[in-house]
């Protein structure tokens, strides 16, 4: 009974964005059947690949999977977001590729000690983030503002090059597809983050205690938990998203260009956790909620691009069926939903007693 | 103290007769984020590499992302009493109030790069890129290859800016003319002329089955984006693949891929103005006459476009940003 209290109060939150999706995959499906189709193709490296729409999505909504997890973990113990993440992800891109031509040679263990270092990097500026919000009180949209504006900046004086190359193999493995396995490698990334942080949930108490810092961070404190410890956490796990993210932003086109990569991805980002039913407030939080937002807004992105809408107009498509879907999982319409929901039922179970009766 | 009151005199009387000694040409140069692109880049290092205290100038730089910091780096030039203000404008408008300044204080104003909407009468020349001619020649050099059937893929840059304008016109309006140009798909990679928006759109055409044998990407970021959709799908593309690579810019990366033989032709858009300015400069300061201007007082760059058939190394070096 109680289990099945709890999956219908997780549903509750994931009914609106799966509506949504099922919406977008029904469209699809009338307007062109072989949209989801699945083939499998010989890339240019000779590697066996699959192709077709919903490998796309998937594979192209990663670095948006990745960073919205860590936007919900932020969104939920500060009641506030982080607009800071596409310039991050800049500088995240930066310290990757000076690292790893720091290292003279492109080899599995400088990419990963790149990958280390660009994580402990993003880290600190997160921390920087964290500090300003946790410490100082300062409002998160005010805080991350400093380095939403100055970030990519930074990340310019990190490299000193517009648009520093880097061509190997194991670059294009990372970014594309690694020889002998057709699913692209962004897809295994979303996964392994996803992982990490479930297996991180379900061993310590922090997804309680960010929830409880999240909905009354005095009571939070009273009963032992830190709330700076916790904000600042929950910024340092998003750090990892973003580098993640960005290493894969630059590994899929073997060039880092700071003023392009992860561009606008806080807006999308925040959108995703938005899609995903979480309260922007803070508060209590769903991780799938946020990866499916994810893959809803990736999905009418493709979706407008396979309709060839005209590029002038993208944008304004775009707007509209979101905001339906915001609309439609604002508390308000869920609430008149529900009640009108109860209505019918009471009113149902009402005409079996008078029909009993009768 | 009062002896340390006239050395501090006599210290500035010192420098300022220095100074006065040191008369180099002076310049004042505002230009935009060396950060903003690789085309910027190499633009502010032609203007440093250019106006040197060797080469007769005493020049200084100013580099800001927005119309009010260059507004009051012009001011504070003018006020300066600098000889020349060489100026790559944020914004084409609200520089009449400036520029009139300046004409009255006697200092010859120079644009470059970018265009500002005012008289023509209130610069003494501008050094500018025709973006339109750029896509002229992009589209004269896609003809010229005489192909049966001219299916596109067009990934546009910044909707409405002076670059997407000057390099799509030419091509819609052969695409309107010609019975076998088609244009099959049109995306944009938004303001920040995305290479990953356009991978995407890439991938949604080739997923849609759409067939098409040429990428007209507007810079050469949007271009790699586009190449690697061609890559992961397994189309051939470059000199001996099936579709034909255009981009615009020449980045050096770009050009090596034009060597490679992966890309067919990159447009270029030249950031090199400086050695023009600087024999204007001398001109005048010999007290000659500017020549070779237009009805705008314009000069406008000589660009070239690449083919992969025919770069070389040297033009890679030469040319590419």
């Amino acid at each position: 009974m109680l289990q099945r209290k709890k999956l219908r109060a997780g549903l509750g939150q994931l009914l609106i964005p799966l509506i949504a999706l099922g919406i977008l995959i029904l469209f699809n499906l009338i307007r062109d059947p072989g949209f989801f189709s699945i083939g499998v193709a010989v890339n240019n490296s000779g590697n066996r690949v699959l192709t077709g729409n919903p490998i796309s999505i998937i594979d192209s909504a990663s670095e948006l999977a990745i960073i919205s997890m860590g936007m919900t973990l932020v969104t939920a113990a500060c009641g506030g977001q982080d607009i800071s993440v596409g310039a991050v992800g800049a500088i995240a891109g930066s310290v990757f590729v000076k690292v790893l031509q720091g290292t003279g040679s492109i080899s599995v263990g400088t990419v990963i000690l790149s990958i280390l270092a660009c994580c402990l990097a993003t880290i600190l500026f997160k921390l920087f983030n964290g500090t300003l919000v946790a410490v100082f009180k300062i409002q998160p949209m005010i805080a991350t503002l400093i380095l939403y504006s100055c970030g990519r900046s930074i990340a310019y004086w990190i490299n000193g090059d517009a648009t520093p190359q880097l061509n190997s193999p194991i670059i294009s493995s990372l970014g594309m597809t690694i020889p002998g396995i057709p699913v692209p490698t962004p897809i295994f990334a979303v996964l392994l983050v996803g992982l990490l942080l479930a297996v991180v949930f379900r061993f310590t108490n922090i997804s309680l205690y960010t929830q409880s810092v999240g909905i009354n961070q005095g009571a939070a404190r009273l009963n032992g938990i830190n709330p700076t410890i916790i904000k600042l956490l929950s910024f340092a796990l998003l750090g990892v998203c973003v580098s993640v993210a960005s290493v894969i932003g630059v590994c899929r086109l073997g060039q880092l260009n700071h003023k392009t990569l992860l561009v606008d991805i806080e807006m999308d980002a925040i959108l995703a956790v938005a899609i995903g039913g979480n309260n922007l407030g803070g508060g209590k939080f769903k991780l799938s909620g946020s990866i499916l937002g994810a893959y809803i807004i990736q999905m009418l992105t493709t979706t407008l691009y396979a309709m060839n809408v005209s590029p002038v107009n993208v944008k304004a498509y775009k707007a509209i069926v979101i905001i339906i879907i915001v609309i439609a999982g604002s508390p308000v319409v869920k609430e008149k939903l529900t009640s009108l929901w109860k209505k019918s039922r009471i009113g149902g179970s009402n005409a079996v007693i008078r029909k009993g009766v009768g | 103290m009062k002896k340390i009151l006239v050395l501090t005199l006599a210290l500035i009387l010192a420098l300022s007769a220095v100074t006065a000694l040191a008369d180099g040409i002076k310049v004042g140069i505002i230009n935009l984020d060396p950060s903003e692109s690789g085309y910027r880049q190499a633009n502010v290092k032609n203007l440093t590499d250019t106006f040197t205290a060797d080469n007769g100038y005493d020049a200084t730089f100013v580099t800001a992302p927005t119309a009010d910091k260059q507004l009051e780096a012009a001011n504070g030039f003018i006020t300066e009493g600098v000889q020349y203000i060489l100026v790559s404008a944020a914004e084409a408008t609200g520089w009449d109030e400036v520029l009139e300044a300046a004409q009255e204080a006697g200092v010859k104003v120079f644009l470059f790069d970018r265009m500002i909407d005012c008289d023509p009468s209130l610069y003494t020349a501008a050094v500018v890129s025709d973006m339109r001619q750029e896509g002229e020649t992009a589209v004269a050099w896609l003809e010229s290859l005489g192909l049966e059937e001219y299916n596109i893929l067009h990934i546009q840059g910044q909707l409405g800016s002076a670059a997407q304008i000057g390099r799509s016109d030419p091509l819609t309006e052969k695409c309107e003319a010609e019975a076998n140009w088609t244009i099959v798909r049109e995306g944009t990679g938004g303001d920040s002329w995305d290479p990953n928006e356009a991978r995407k759109i890439a991938e949604a055409a080739i997923n849609a089955g759409e067939k098409f044998n040429i990428v007209y990407a507007e810079n050469d970021g949007m271009a790699d984006g586009v190449v690697q959709a061609l890559d992961a799908a397994g189309i051939t593309h470059g000199v001996d693949g099936d579709v034909i690579i255009m981009g615009f810019d020449c980045n050096k990366w770009a050009l090596e891929k034009l060597l490679a033989g992966e890309w067919n032709y990159d447009g270029q858009c030249s950031p090199f103005q400086a050695a023009v300015i600087d024999e204007m400069i001398k001109t005048l300061e010999a007290g000659g006459e500017i020549e070779g201007l237009n009805e705008k007082n314009q000069i406008i760059s000589d660009e070239k476009g690449f083919d992969a058939k025919t770069i070389t190394q040297e033009d890679i070096d030469n040319y590419g940003l």
